[in-house]
């Protein structure tokens, strides 16, 4: 069954993905053949606080997981000129579930570069880095081309388009560490040391790469700003809901007939994402349960699915929107192995600063191994919430909250399903698994 | 020792060039990355021992790596595709062929998930991987074509 809602958008125009399908997308003289860099012209004639100022009007938030809003971070930056700031530009995606940010940095490099050079004129940085997750080769390439074209047609460097303002730029290749998703750890990653949460506060705004006031922002929030500064604060908080305005790539994957990325706006029902628009289940298959914002966000069942896709909506649902990495999953899937997966994965990228997300999720892992393997104890269930309650909250950074959130979500809606492993030491849902 | 902390940013990027140069971060790669950032030696192997792209120990010639996330398994992928590669090169992950040919791992997430399952050659993607496409790929590697 096709579903779509009677306020359904069925042909929603893309605007941060509407040049990812053009021939030769990623080189800058089709950029500037499609109105690219216009925005930053206008915006390096515009007064800074100003386009601060529409950043904040348009209501756009980050798109990295957080959700802060952009322009009150902007905001946060130190005004005095004689400070140098930096703008360090997070692509390290590895949120599984998530395969939006990989698009845009191979495909439509200079949309992120206009946004990062409105964004440095914006808060006074004439230094940017950009981190890109290790394992996009392909990506880090067609950066180091996009930059070294930008500085030839003078969007980087001295004195851009003759304004008077310098910005230096260079990619910086991750090396295969999920927490360095997370912006602290990022910038110590960037600093050359193991990519290691730090405490906040100091939060990067006052005291960021080295120890400079660092504007830390998601590549898909950067590419938002050139349509921002093209067509105003209003044009963009129109699309969306109050809280949560613009467009948003949503990356699907798992049991759907077509998955992919699909730019839609904010607000549009889960169900209408998975069923319109990436076609349903294979097979006349039926929905278990769903995961709306990458791995690290709490699951649905199939019940939550008219959820709308919103910062708020999705925590008002017990969830949260995260990075947009919608997994969907049908009936023949076993949560405890699902859970399982999904905890090797943290416990395997914990950094280790915190105890409680070093051991914890090691823990969790063990146990739900065991319980996968048919050894699971009476008095599983009941460790594995006592584990969730001591690392939730007690860890430097979000990722001990991220890691629990599968965990708890799992046993809220599929209890019977670890209940019916410990009992049986068997799986009420064998999984098929065809290649 | 001070270190020049517009150097030290460079640390990654200069593993990586000695690594492609090495083929692996071998003591002597670690001492070289060292002298030529001003860094100490002890700091560099933190750093590198921290990242599992950077490889501590000597690594095929074709480095495969295959996904193991829920997106890639919900399709059919990790295990299925591991055990299949483990059995047509004689390897467990984690291992290299005595050849020094191949070297097999199991990772994480590739950010591939709308195109499951996926495995990586070296700095290659590969998307939408059969066992057929295996096949072809080990055939192309054990050729010298890839």
């Amino acid at each position: 069954m096709i579903f779509k809602s009677a306020d359904s958008i069925d042909d929603f125009p893309p605007i941060l993905t509407r040049n990812v399908h053009r021939r030769g997308s990623e080189r800058i003289q089709v950029y500037l053949d499609h109105g690219g860099y216009q925005a930053a012209r206008k915006a390096l004639r515009m007064e800074p606080d100003q386009i601060i100022d529409q950043v904040k009007r348009s209501r756009l938030r980050g798109r990295g997981g957080a959700g802060f809003p952009a322009g009150v971070k902007w905001g946060y930056l130190p005004r005095e000129s004689d400070t140098p700031k930096i703008i360090a530009v997070n692509t390290d995606e590895g949120e599984p579930g998530t395969f939006k940010d990989r698009e845009i940095v191979e495909q439509d490099p200079h949309q992120v570069i206009e946004g990062v050079l409105i964004a440095a004129y914006a808060v006074g940085a004439n230094r940017a880095y950009v981190y890109i997750r290790g394992e996009f080769f392909l990506g880090v390439k067609r950066w180091i081309k996009a930059i070294a074209d930008a500085y030839e047609y003078g969007f980087l460097g001295e004195n851009i388009q003759g304004s008077g303002f310098d910005l230096d730029m260079s990619v910086h290749r991750g090396a295969g560490a999920y927490i360095c998703g997370e912006e602290t750890a990022m910038l110590e990653s960037l600093e050359g040391k193991p990519g290691m949460p730090r405490m906040k506060p100091p939060y990067p705004a006052s005291e960021g790469l080295f120890g400079l006031p660092t504007l830390v922002q998601n590549i898909e929030t950067l590419a938002c700003i050139p349509h921002i500064i093209l067509n105003g604060p209003a044009w963009f908080s129109s699309i969306g809901t109050e809280q949560s305005t613009g467009p948003k790539i949503f990356s699907v994957s798992g049991h759907v007939r077509k998955p992919g990325n699909y730019e839609l706006p904010l607000g549009i029902p889960l169900r209408e994402i998975i069923e319109f628009h990436a076609g349903g289940v294979p097979g006349g298959g039926q929905i278990k349960a769903v995961i709306p914002g990458g791995a690290s966000t709490p699951m649905l069942p199939a019940e939550a699915l008219d959820v709308r896709m919103t910062f708020e909506d999705l925590a008002a649902a017990g969830s949260a929107l995260g990075t947009g990495g919608v997994i969907v999953m049908d009936e023949s899937v076993c949560m405890v192995e699902v859970t399982r997966r999904l905890s090797k994965f943290f416990a395997h990228e914990s950094c280790g600063r915190c105890t409680p997300c070093r051991i914890g999720s090691q823990r969790i892992f063990e146990i739900l191994e065991r319980m996968e393997n048919g050894q699971g104890r009476t008095g599983d269930i009941k460790l594995l919430m006592n584990l969730v309650e001591g690392i939730d909250g007690h860890t430097f950074c979000p990722m001990g909250s991220g890691l629990v959130n599968p965990v708890r979500s799992a046993l809220k809606y599929f209890s019977s399903e670890f209940e019916h492993h410990i009992t049986h030491k068997s799986c009420l849902t064998p999984q098929k698994a065809t290649v | 020792m001070i270190t020049d902390p517009a150097r030290q940013s460079q640390l990654l990027s200069a593993l990586y060039i000695a690594q492609e140069e090495h083929g692996w971060l071998s003591p002597e790669a670690i001492r070289w990355v060292s002298i030529r950032l001003g860094m100490n030696p002890g700091q560099v192997l933190s750093t590198a021992s921290f990242y599992s792209m950077m490889k501590l120990e000597p690594c095929g010639v074709y480095l495969i790596q295959v996904c193991e996330g829920l997106s890639c398994y919900l399709l059919g992928g990790a295990e299925p595709l591991i055990d299949y590669l483990s059995r047509e090169l004689g390897i467990k992950p984690g291992e290299t062929s005595s050849d020094g040919l191949f070297t097999l791992e199991v990772v994480q997430c590739l950010a591939a998930c709308g195109s499951a399952p996926a495995l990586r050659v070296n700095d290659e993607l590969f998307e939408n991987i059969t066992l057929d496409d295996i096949d072809r790929l080990i055939s192309r590697m054990k050729s010298g074509e890839f």
